[in-house]
């Protein structure tokens, strides 16, 4: 595999695509290479930080501003509700 | 954090928020605030991940729930409503992106429908495992302001996809479509965004003990 092909491969690979002639070939890169294991290893861990991280705390006072701003919306967009 | 990505759901009948969409729409403001309540924090940190501002984040948060006020009755449960609300808040962020003056900003879009190449995408440098799994760093107040910090660094239009892809788990595609640019483009600017954000984090979290360094050319 080239350089270039590498790296697609890669990409491919962290997201599990269904390019099993491609992932096979990358597989056996893999298998060879402990390098490319660890970049592997550490992409994927990197996603996870992102994705498993803590929610953003929305700032009290903008959360209440918010809800006043939604409420009158409302009033404008549902006239008839008791909201 | 994310409990359920906008892509895995094409089965609306288990959407457990589409009751309360249901609600709404008949005009039932607490329905509303609850639908508003399970989503604030997961769009705030779409818009915030995705913009690196408060403000900007807290605008994007706001026009998101007035969006929604005003196109409810269109929702027809095609897809879950987490997808639809993220969709939505991913739309005003990238607006906000896009309207951005005087700011060092780079095009997201590819109008001219070039192709962006692997040929110049920059190798691992430092590769070495880490010491910690992401389940425990993600715990602690150093390692949240480490990845917001990378993150925030990141040129924009790699943090747009890595955000929309794999921070929110938009399908390639669907963040093609909200990017206004090609798949084969999307692929190529995560894969910078991967390996800008792993080689910053890595040089942190990894153990300096246990680098390898690679025998061959590719890096």
């Amino acid at each position: 595999m080239t350089c270039e092909e590498l790296l697609k491969a890669l990409n491919d690979y962290v997201d599990d695509e269904t390019m099993v002639a491609v992932c096979q070939e990358f597989a056996a890169h893999l298998a060879g290479c402990n390098p490319c294991q660890v970049v592997v290893d550490n992409i994927r861990k990197t996603i996870r930080l992102y994705k498993d991280g803590e929610p953003y705390p929305m700032p009290p006072a903008f959360a209440a501003g918010m809800r006043d701003a939604l409420r009158e919306k409302w009033k404008a967009v549902y006239p008839q509700s008791t909201g | 954090m994310s409990s359920q990505p906008p892509e895995s759901a094409s089965v609306p009948l288990a959407d457990p928020d589409r009751e309360i969409v249901r609600r709404a729409q008949a005009g039932d403001f607490a329905a509303f605030e609850e639908l508003v309540g399970r989503f604030q924090s997961r769009v705030y940190g779409l818009a915030y991940r995705m913009l690196g501002e408060p403000h900007d984040a807290e605008d994007v948060t706001q026009q998101t729930f007035l969006s929604l006020v005003e196109h409810l009755r269109d929702f027809r449960g095609e897809s879950v409503v987490a997808a639809w609300v993220l969709r939505i808040a991913a739309n005003h962020a990238l607006k906000l992106l896009r309207k951005r003056r005087g700011l060092p900003t780079v095009p997201l879009t590819d109008p001219s429908g070039t192709q962006e190449g692997y040929g110049d995408v920059p190798h691992p440098e430092f590769i070495a495992p880490w010491r910690d799994d992401p389940a425990d760093l993600a715990e602690r107040h150093e390692i949240r302001e480490l990845i917001d910090r990378v993150l925030a660094d990141l040129d924009e239009k790699y943090r747009a996809v890595f955000v929309l892809r794999d921070v929110e788990g938009f399908s390639i595609q669907e963040s093609a479509n909200l990017l206004g640019i090609s798949e084969a483009n999307v692929k190529v600017r995560l894969l910078r965004a991967r390996l800008a954000l792993r080689e910053q984090l890595t040089r942190v979290l990894g153990d300096e003990a246990a680098r390898v360094f690679p025998d061959h050319e590719h890096g």
